[in-house]
């Protein structure tokens, strides 16, 4: 049942008014990060190496930059040494130094007048590369023996003896565990696989970047985060972060992979070695899957206890993830927290480590850790609740976190809304469909924490009485249409009135990037405290007019009024009416709060998948999908059910066909969206939504922020669904029809 | 690169015969358009055949069979009601390329000259016993459509030599062709197992069958063995598993990133059944 069928005590919250950025996307006005040009841009091209591992001996460029048109090239060599950290993880990551990593990996790049020439320069660069050996998989890259990625790269966490490309380890945990084992009836251990999969946006990454001698420069990019694009290629260039200015762009999804720099330091660094020259960088499909983050491949080992009756008593789990060849990439710690963060356990221990292998720099993908984690404990929890003859959802019900409960991961939840997930999964009617032969029904619960962060927002009066909100997270969810709402509906005017803008750098503080689910959370408070604040000053400027006290007017419905009779006989005056005289009554009048926004609210979901497995071929065909989860509060219930039918098509991909496959040489083999199989539309039912709204106290409106949790129960919802449909318990993903015709054979075969 | 436009086969020869570098006939262009932006080829000649008279027409010939142009689209004769009455499995298997987007200029001789071993179109073609018309330096040849493929990416076609058309066969009284392909999605993907089967009945036995693989070897397979299997049976329990015995004998397929051997082989056995039974139905009458 949509929110907004129900009597709301709010007048804007919850209805679907037409996305301000709507009929721009539509008709192809909106600009992304390849529309700009500039006068006297030039086109740059990337070269990459082609080997999973190689010492670069030499760089030839002469013939590349003896070519008519060719402004410039740069290597490594073009960018200052020294840094250290995850600054330099950014800078290897962008233009690799001594040693290629990945196969991908960028080595050089041109400047030139047109992009056919730039590409045509590319191919002339002659690089010499020494073959060194490389690792892929994830349990091979741990093995004492395993080719080292690179030498000292680990941090103080790792203990001495420990294989070489193990970089950090990680442990905690509370309760007893072997007394919470010893209490158990049923205890049962098994280990899992995730491959690694791409966030898959459809827009490539994509720069114009321009950078002077003198370090002052403008950037136009596709990113989820100017001031996070603004302090990496600041760091990265060895320029001051106020020095460049960086606007985002529309944008074509991120999904976290666009919160962080891959090729925009090579644009800048190219425009600074070319005079100043504006530089344009677009990624192809093949560069994005080489060379952008994916996220981690995971080898997972997990142990549940329970009760007869279904009661967790005790639970271990043991993760191993590589993010490619650079420390702290991969989402470890993230998974490690998120695996058991459903479930009230007496007892619980989290251990993982680290592995680098010759694979690109993982990015945030969406729950970042959460959908692997949540792959290995809930399919564990399915198989021991069909041991024990249970219900699976009656379990989860059972074992549920609610107010108050210590979570595995340490702190005690506040608010939160798992149980009324779990009901309202329990009401639904699909769990009432009757399934035919090798068809198969699979439930999982799944968890993220969301996320505050830096957030700075102004709003300005208009001198008609309309509003200008300048917001810092670029709206790849909707965020433009919530913003507008929530400020709406504090002013007391219509969701038309108020025009959100997302703006550039140097026209706010600093703003994380639109990740963490926090765009709507975070930005919409600070956009709230900076309408109330605006709503201060129009009081204000009224009890001036009127020659009243400041606290005697209050504001109503859009206007300022005397607070009751005895603060005196005035008229409502609108807020049109006080941006139209406010050029003569103090000036302009604006809002702004900035915030480290606190009051984060976690959101937990359900999904129950039905499938059908043809049992020749091991095809899995997704008949129904539901998803139920907490928004706290849906500002806009059709960008939240959006978000929760987007999380789900993106963990069917990842559980069904989504893989990164490598040669035996390291090369990454399907790097086209041909054989990189997302799904495609005809490949899904309408996915089926539910939003639970269980509000956050620490919001204004009681928003959670719902853009990453859904992405969280489809791998194990799928899997279960599988293995009831089959009979067949398959522990890696994907579970691609050859896997699953294997496990149908090997079943037969007894 | 020189992109060029003739009018006659004869011109399309001239240009070719005089040109020095990479060349490329264009017909829908939804691969070597794609393979020129993905900087696989770039020809230094691109000869688009397709103001040649004739190229976009489907024409019922004398015997009753039927001639079809180079350019004539996958949507062009998806919307053909004769054909498609006639050869459904030769029409879905080419409807079964690319986008509703590419269906509106992929082409069957496109997709023929391609070499692509997963080409959906070609086992179609084969087993319905097509063949093409061929203009070259040397003149004029017809050859059958197995005949064409050699290897992935390559033909048997001469240096210059252009194909000029393609012919179906009459269908004739109680015929039925199809076309199946294994993708692990719905559509727009490459065939992991292609196979295509033609046949005529007498009475409720099999007369004569053809029956073609795709994306098991390095080129389209031809299947003698998986026919005479099917022949003179009334396709029963014991016909369709000597069918699948036959057509997974015949399969020598790879592992890569769209499928195992093992996979592969099951599939075709999996599909071999599935695909006779369509067509054993269509020529029946019973479907269409």
């Amino acid at each position: 049942m949509a929110k907004d069928e129900i009597k709301s005590e709010y007048r804007l919250i919850g209805t679907r008014p037409n996305r301000p950025d709507g009929l721009d996307k539509v008709t192809g006005r909106a600009r992304y990060g390849a529309d700009m040009t500039l006068p006297g841009m030039l086109f740059a091209a990337v070269v990459r190496s082609p080997h999973a591992h190689a010492r670069i001996l030499k760089i030839d460029a002469s013939a590349a930059l003896a070519l008519d048109g060719v402004k410039a090239v740069v290597t490594r060599a073009d960018f200052p040494t020294g840094l250290t950290g995850e600054d330099w993880n950014l800078q290897e990551n962008s233009m690799a130094g001594d040693v290629a990593l990945y196969d991908g990996h960028a080595v050089a790049a041109v400047a030139a007048t047109s992009r056919l020439l730039a590409e045509d320069a590319a191919k002339l660069i002659k690089i010499d590369y020494e073959v060194l050996p490389h690792v892929i998989d994830v349990d091979d890259a741990i093995r004492p023996d395993a080719p080292v990625v690179r030498v000292g790269a680990a941090d103080h966490t790792v203990p001495a003896g420990s294989p070489p490309n193990v970089v950090k380890c990680l442990d905690f945990g509370h309760g007893d565990i072997e007394a919470g084992f010893s209490a158990a009836d049923l205890v049962r251990e098994h280990t899992y696989k995730t491959e690694a999969t791409h966030q898959g946006y459809i827009e490539p990454h994509a720069c114009v970047a321009q950078l002077g001698a003198d370090g002052k420069g403008e950037m136009w990019v596709c990113t989820q985060g100017q001031w996070y694009i603004r302090r990496m290629c600041a760091a990265v260039l060895g320029i001051d972060a106020s020095g460049l200015r960086v606007t985002p762009s529309e944008i074509g999804g991120g999904f976290g992979g666009k919160t962080i720099i891959f090729m925009e330091p090579l644009a800048l660094a190219l425009s600074r070695k070319a005079g100043g020259r504006p530089v344009k960088l677009v990624m192809s499909r093949s560069d994005v899957l080489r060379a952008t983050g994916p996220t981690a491949s995971a080898s997972m080992d997990v142990k549940l206890g329970m009760t007869k009756d279904g009661k967790l008593t005790a639970a271990k789990v043991n993760f191993r993830m590589q993010g490619g060849a650079f420390l702290g990439a991969s989402p470890v710690g993230e998974a490690l927290s998120c695996a058991l963060a459903c479930y009230d356990i007496p007892a619980v221990q989290h251990d993982g480590v680290e592995v680098l292998a010759n694979r690109p720099k993982a990015a945030a993908y969406r729950a970042p850790g959460s959908p692997m984690a949540a792959f290995a404990v809930e399919s564990l929890l399915d198989e021991m609740c069909h041991e024990l003859g249970l219900d699976p959802l009656d379990v989860r019900l059972k074992n549920a976190v609610r107010e108050g409960v210590k979570a595995s991961y340490g702190p005690t939840y506040a608010k939160i809304g798992l149980v009324e997930v779990l009901e309202a999964t329990k009401a639904h009617p699909n769990l009432l469909a009757p399934l035919g032969p090798n068809q198969g029904r699979g439930i999982a619960s799944g968890f993220w924490f969301n996320h505050g962060g830096e957030t700075s927002v102004s709003l300005a009066i208009g001198e008609d009485g309309t509003v200008t909100v300048s917001a810092g997270t670029p709206d790849i969810g909707g965020s433009r249409a919530s913003l507008a709402l929530m400020v709406a509906e504090t002013l007391g005017i219509e969701y038309e009135a108020v025009r959100v803008n997302i703006v550039e750098t140097g026209a706010l503080g600093v703003n994380e990037p639109s990740h963490g689910s926090r765009a709507t959370f975070a930005t919409g408070k600070a956009a709230v405290e900076a309408a109330r604040h605006a709503m201060a000053e129009m009081c204000r400027r009224a009890a001036k007019e009127w020659g009243i006290e400041e606290e005697a007017v209050v504001w109503k419905d859009g206007a300022a009024m005397p607070a009751g009779p005895n603060a005196g006989k005035f008229p409502p005056m609108s807020i049109a009416e006080i941006g139209a005289k406010m050029g003569g009554n103090g000036g302009p009048i604006s809002g702004h709060h900035e915030t480290n926004a606190d009051g984060v609210g976690a959101s937990f979901g359900a999904h129950v998948v039905d499938v059908e497995v043809d049992p020749e071929t091991g095809r899995t065909t997704i008949l129904r999908y539901l998803v139920v989860q907490d928004a706290g509060r849906a500002i806009h219930p059709a960008y939240v059910e959006g978000q929760y039918q987007g999380g789900a098509v993106q963990g069917i991909g990842w559980a069904l066909n989504e893989e990164y496959v490598y040669g035996a040489n390291g090369r990454l083999q399907n790097a086209v969206f041909l054989d990189y199989r997302i799904p495609v539309a005809s490949d899904l039912p309408m996915i089926d939504t539910v939003i639970v709204e269980v509000p956050n106290p620490g919001h204004p409106y009681g928003v959670r922020g719902v853009g990453e949790t859904g992405i969280t129960p489809p791998l194990p919802a799928i899997a279960n669904a599988v293995a009831m449909a089959t009979g067949a318990r398959i522990r890696s993903l994907p579970l691609s029809p050859p896997k699953v015709l294997a496990a149908i054979k090997a079943k037969g075969r007894g | 690169m020189h992109y060029h436009k003739p009018h006659t086969f004869e011109d399309a020869l001239k240009i070719a015969a005089n040109a020095r570098g990479v060349t490329r006939f264009l017909a829908g262009g939804t691969d070597v358009l794609v393979q020129l932006r993905a900087g696989i080829v770039t020809p230094d000649d691109l000869i688009d055949l397709k103001l040649i008279p004739g190229v976009h027409d489907i024409a019922r010939t004398a015997d009753g069979g039927w001639t079809i142009g180079i350019a004539v689209s996958g949507a062009e004769l998806g919307r053909h009601a004769a054909l498609v009455a006639e050869w459904p499995g030769v029409v879905e298997g080419m409807n079964l390329v690319g986008s509703t987007q590419v269906q509106g200029r992929a082409t069957l001789a496109g997709n023929l000259c391609n070499g692509s071993p997963a080409a959906d179109s070609v086992p179609g073609l084969v087993a319905a016993g097509a063949t093409v018309s061929v203009i070259g330096p040397n003149g004029t040849r017809k050859l059958a459509v197995e005949d064409i493929p050699a290897s992935p990416g390559r033909t048997h076609l001469q240096a210059g030599e252009i194909v000029t058309a393609i012919h179906l066969p009459p269908r004739g009284a109680q015929g039925g062709d199809a076309y199946l392909r294994f993708i692990p999605r719905t559509e727009m993907d490459i065939a992991v197992v292609g196979c295509a089967i033609s046949l005529t009945l007498d009475g409720d036995k099999i007369a004569t069958a053809r029956v073609a693989l795709g994306a098991v070897a390095p080129k389209v397979l031809l299947v003698a063995d998986a026919a005479a299997a099917l022949i003179g049976t009334t396709l029963d329990d014991k016909a369709l598993a000597a069918l699948q015995a036959a057509a997974t004998a015949a399969a020598q397929p790879i592992t890569d990133r769209r499928g195992t051997v093992e996979f592969r082989k099951d599939v075709t056995a999996v599909l071999a059944a599935r695909t006779a039974r369509i067509a054993y139905a269509r020529a029946k009458g019973a479907v269409k």
